[in-house]
């Protein structure tokens, strides 16, 4: 999905490199009750697999779920990384929608 | 005892000049600015931009702020707001067009007073008529802000990026003209003014309870720098907001009735609100708790 952001953001300490994501995304429970009608509940609508890769190469798998809040933002630290890396990240959703974002360390 | 004495003072002072027609803004003013100074020496004048995380005895906070400001989420918002700035209306204009300076820089201006219209106006009032004149019908134009949030956060993210524009600018407003000066005194009048079930002024929080909670964990920011990061991003709300819509939030946490969003008395409030902070730099968008 085009109209769902995806942010990464990397910041290089030392020979570690942090990698930050921000996802646009309402991660939704299934469990709270719809504003304009009480007895509907809004459907479940949440991050299930977000995945690191640098260069290609998958380096970190994630389970998420619905206990994870709203607007997600979900870091890792990258031992050895160059300058001129790319970092792909690739989430999917319950709903079958999904998105990626890219980077490359500075 | 010192304090309430001073804020009896300031207080006297503000009934003193009530029923005077000349109001002095300037004289009030300083006595806002020196009744900050005099009560946090330690807080550099350019930090009340940062709101709460500036005062002492609030060092959690700011540290968590300041985490937080690594990779803030407001920027989602704020890139729905650029983009919406960014897109070109239907005759080939954008907003950017119905500004001086192509809406840069001038952020530090608002509210102002406009003789034509002999009105306060606000940054999003300016943004709403810009939209309307150019014969675009955003959801924002028609909505009742105060009930619909959908096209109120839109204005709101909207409003960040104008505001965004002009980041690290001073704040410098005009309330010299007699209209304008009017409108300050209902402004100023609302900020002292007691109301709801509490029977809290502005002024009680947000002077002398500064630094302090309310209530339990709700920590009290000092009014100086308060319009300098609005729209901003409160942890509660988790969405980029209006200024307008925390007045509101704001009144109904001391139990009195929220007045509508884009009603005078806001605008007149935060005409008040920004003149006292005269001269910081503006810092919207912001993480705000």
């Amino acid at each position: 999905m085009a109209d769902i952001q995806t942010k990464i953001r990397t910041k290089t300490q030392g020979d570690v490199t942090d990698v930050l994501v921000l996802v646009d995304h309402p991660m939704e429970t299934g469990q709270r009750p719809d504003p304009k009608d009480k007895d509907k509940k809004v459907p479940a609508h949440y991050i299930q697999k977000l995945t690191f890769s640098v260069n290609g190469k998958e380096v970190v798998s994630s389970d998420l779920g619905p206990a994870v809040s709203k607007d997600p933002l979900v870091g890792i630290k990258l031992k050895g990384a160059k300058p001129g890396d790319k970092i792909q990240v690739n989430w999917s959703d319950n709903t079958g929608k999904s998105g990626s974002g890219e980077a490359t360390v500075g | 005892m010192k304090k309430i004495l001073m804020l009896l003072a300031a207080l006297g002072v503000v009934a003193g000049t009530m029923p005077a027609a000349m109001a002095d803004p300037a004289s009030d003013l300083k006595q806002f600015q020196a009744f900050f100074k005099n009560k946090f020496p330690t807080v550099a004048f350019d930090e009340y931009s940062n709101g709460l995380y500036a005062l002492p005895g609030l060092e959690e906070y700011r540290e968590q702020w300041t985490i937080s400001n690594e990779f803030p989420p407001y920027e989602l918002g704020l890139s729905l707001g650029k983009k919406l700035w960014e897109t070109p209306f239907k005759n080939g204009k954008n907003f950017a067009n119905c500004f001086k300076n192509g809406g840069k820089n001038i952020a530090q201006g608002y509210p102002y007073w406009d003789e034509g219209s002999q009105k306060i106006r606000t940054a999003e009032m300016d943004l709403m008529d810009c939209a309307k004149k150019n014969g675009e019908n955003f959801s924002f134009l028609t909505a009742d802000l105060s009930k619909e949030q959908g096209p109120r956060v839109q204005l709101a993210q909207l409003t960040a990026y104008f505001y965004s524009l002009s980041q690290g600018q001073r704040v410098k407003i005009d309330v010299s003209s007699p209209g304008a000066l009017k409108a300050y005194e209902d402004g100023k009048k609302y900020w002292w003014q007691r109301r709801g079930q509490l029977n809290f002024a502005c002024a009680n929080c947000h002077m002398d309870l500064a630094g302090k909670n309310f209530g339990g964990n709700q920590p009290l920011s000092a009014a100086l720098g308060h319009t300098t990061a609005w729209p901003a991003q409160r942890l509660e709300w988790g969405r980029l907001e209006t200024i307008h819509q925390r007045y509101a939030t704001c009144n109904s946490q001391v139990r009195a009735k929220p007045f509508k969003h884009g009603s005078e008395i806001y605008n007149h409030l935060q005409l008040y609100e920004t003149y006292m902070s005269s001269g910081l730099p503006l810092t919207a968008p912001a993480m705000r708790n």
